[in-house]
């Protein structure tokens, strides 16, 4: 699905990322995490194609195709979606547009017809219960005034009614309190399928009680310095992270 | 024939059914006469008309609009629908057969002008001088029909009273001249939804006055939206007076016309006097369109709030002029100006200036103006769900109209607008059918 090889990324003439491999294939959970400043945002930000970064070398393939070549709104429509750490206040363009736009955009890129409008609004309302949203919510502006938790719900309401085949979810658990963290992971949970894949890029082991995933890495200074199943969270948990970095040293 | 010869002939040719028994109104017209002659076509070397050349209009031919044009078809599609109190002018002139004005509440008049000219004198010319400009003398001079919306104190108006403005098509273009006076007593409240559209091909010249007088405590929301043809000279000033405690709201969105000017001018003349103005244009092709403000702050505690945006694409121009004047002794007063714009277009051009004039100590004001780019973040936020490119920079643009549509408490209004404003962004937004 998503393969990152030997990723060199630089910010400002600073290397960021140095060297980053990762392999996630269709139907896996991963994890990746790591302390402060290892890298794990640029990742998120190269992944889903903002300005400002600069690849000197290394590949990002997704489904095959190099993703590097590909703009912003291509990734998306073929299938890759981001989850934003602070998703952006867009004041004067309506949920309902902004769904309505995206999911027209993704159908057309299948070669499949937009949806009627009785559909859509069926579609939308039945991914909004699930988020426990009310349907008042499609007439607001995007994310304007919304809590934290409503924003992260926003996020994934959005991943339910596209249905990404990679998701992309930086940082999805924070701010959440604990009730809003129960509904945004069974909204993740529900997008579990053979077919998709789903990525967490993530500061706190919290969020991995509720979303499990089968693989976990760690990221410091710019590299995956170990990986392993759900067991290596709850001793990154009891233990920090300094003994991977200084067994990672050795 | 020019414009002051017009005026002469059209003045000389209705004085006898004006004069009789309405002397008033005939010394009132032939005094504007003599200010239009004094004072001719505004030009280039007023500070107030710098950016906008109205040198063509004098070089035109007018005739005189009779109001027969069929304008069925016309009249029901460009209706914004608000069918309770709704007056229809065709070319100017009301059409009975076409309005509505059934249950108005005790205390209202509302009143088709030619008919009812004697019962508007004394507000007629009170509000808006004769002098404002060449073209308010014009109107005062030449008006056709209009309306006079009248409430006594405590009215309150449930339903807004919607004036349908409709051009068509003529042989030669014609001189439309409405006046709309509004009255409001102690404590009433109305709002009021003056229209102008037309047919593709209509050319005329609308040259519209509107007077405002607000009691103490009197509430009135005004509506004006502007999308006559892309041909039509639109030129239009509004004049409001304002006693202790009023509040008024004006919204001005300007879309249609070759060349249009609104003036808005409000005098806040009673303390907790407030106004609220919001405007917005949108220019395409060579369209021109200026906007010009000012309020002035003659008591203590007055509020004014001004917020325009202007979106400007192709080779159109937009003028903003927002004057706030806060006179002497008009302490504890706050005046709020603002003006944003949008330029689509390498060769689409803003002069925008706000202008704050204080002769007082203690206030609060503030002023500016912004010529903008699109948020770059928002941006990468619908694209990254699949939007192109263009369609996200199309929902931005329409989201910064949308800042100024919002603040229309009419639904079907609201709706309109929305539907017209984005149905004049570039079509390589290609927002028809998302919104």
């Amino acid at each position: 699905m998503l393969e990152v090889k030997d990723l060199r990324v630089s910010v400002e003439d600073k290397e960021i990322l140095k060297g980053l491999n990762l392999t996630i294939n269709p139907g896996e959970v991963h994890a990746i995490m790591g302390p402060n400043g290892a890298g794990k945002s640029t990742l998120s930000a190269v992944i889903a194609g903002r300005d400002g970064y600069e690849v000197t070398s290394g590949s990002i393939t997704f489904e095959g195709e190099d993703l590097l070549e590909m703009d912003i709104e291509e990734r998306a429509r073929a299938g890759l979606l981001l989850g934003f750490q602070y998703p952006v206040e867009i004041p004067g363009v309506k949920n309902v547009y902004l769904l309505k736009a995206a999911l027209n955009a993704k159908r057309e890129h299948l070669g499949l017809p937009e949806l009627e409008a009785p559909e859509f609004m069926k579609l939308v309302r039945e991914k909004l219960q699930f988020m426990k949203m009310d349907s008042s919510f499609l007439h607001r502006s995007v994310n304007e005034g919304f809590s934290g938790g409503e924003k992260k719900r926003n996020e994934i309401l959005q991943m339910l009614i596209l249905e990404p085949k990679l998701a992309l979810l930086d940082e999805i658990d924070s701010g959440l309190d604990i009730d809003a963290l129960k509904i945004v992971s069974e909204g993740v949970n529900s997008l579990r399928d053979a077919g998709r894949s789903i990525v967490m890029v993530t500061h706190y082991q919290r969020l991995l009680d509720y979303i499990v995933p089968d693989h976990i890495h760690v990221l410091s200074d710019g590299k995956i310095i170990k990986s392993g199943d759900k067991s290596l969270a709850f001793e990154l948990e009891k233990r920090g992270y300094d003994w991977v970095i200084e067994e990672a040293a050795q | 024939m020019s414009l002051a010869e017009f005026t002469d002939q059209w003045l000389s040719a209705i004085a006898p059914q004006i004069s009789e028994g309405s002397g008033w109104l005939t010394d009132l017209r032939q005094g504007a006469v003599e200010q239009f002659a004094t004072l001719g076509l505004p030009h280039a070397r007023l500070e107030n008309w710098k950016y906008t050349d109205v040198k063509a209009l004098a070089k035109r031919q007018f005739s005189l609009p009779n109001g027969q044009a069929d304008a069925v078809t016309l009249i029901k599609e460009s209706s914004l629908g608000l069918d309770g109190i709704r007056l229809v002018f065709v070319d100017g002139i009301f059409s009975e057969q076409a309005s509505t004005l059934n249950s108005l509440p005790q205390g209202v008049q509302v009143l088709p002008l030619a008919k009812n000219a004697n019962a508007a004198k004394p507000l007629l010319g009170q509000v808006a001088a004769a002098n404002f400009s060449g073209f308010t003398a014009l109107n005062l001079a030449g008006w056709q029909d209009g309306v006079l919306i009248d409430l006594a104190a405590n009215a309150r108006l449930e339903q807004p009273v919607y004036l349908q403005f409709v051009a068509t098509e003529q042989e030669n273009p014609v001189l439309v001249q409405p006046r709309i006076l509004i009255k409001a007593g102690t404590y009433a409240e109305a709002t009021v939804v003056e229209h102008y559209a037309g047919a593709d091909d209509a050319a005329s010249l609308t040259n519209a006055v509107t007077e405002v007088e607000l009691a103490d405590g009197a509430n009135i929301t005004h509506y004006k939206l502007q999308q006559e043809s892309s041909k039509q000279y639109h030129i239009a000033s509004m004049h409001v007076q304002q006693q202790r405690d009023s509040r008024f709201t004006s919204h001005n969105v300007c879309l249609g016309g070759k060349l249009a000017r609104q003036d808005i001018q409000v005098e806040l003349n009673g303390e907790g006097a407030e106004v609220n103005l919001n405007g917005l244009y949108l220019g395409n092709a060579r369209q021109h369109l200026d906007n010009h403000t000012l309020v002035n702050h003659n008591a203590p505690h007055t509020n004014s709030h001004e917020d325009y945006k202007g979106i400007l694409n192709d080779r159109s121009r937009g003028v903003f002029n927002g004057r706030a004047v806060v006179h002497k002794n008009a302490q504890k007063i706050e005046a709020h100006q603002s003006n944003a714009n949008l330029l689509l277009s390498d060769k689409a051009e803003i002069d925008t200036k706000p202008e704050l004039e204080i002769y007082a100590d203690d206030v609060k004001c503030s002023h500016g103006s912004t010529t903008g780019q699109l948020d770059e973040n928002a941006l990468f936020a619908l694209r990254s769900r699949g939007l192109g490119e263009e369609m996200a920079r199309g929902l931005l643009t329409l989201a910064f109209a949308n800042e100024v549509i919002d603040r229309i408490e009419i639904p079907a209004v609201h709706d309109r607008i929305e539907d017209a404003v984005a149905g004049r962004l570039p079509e390589k937004f290609n927002l028809k059918g998302l919104v």
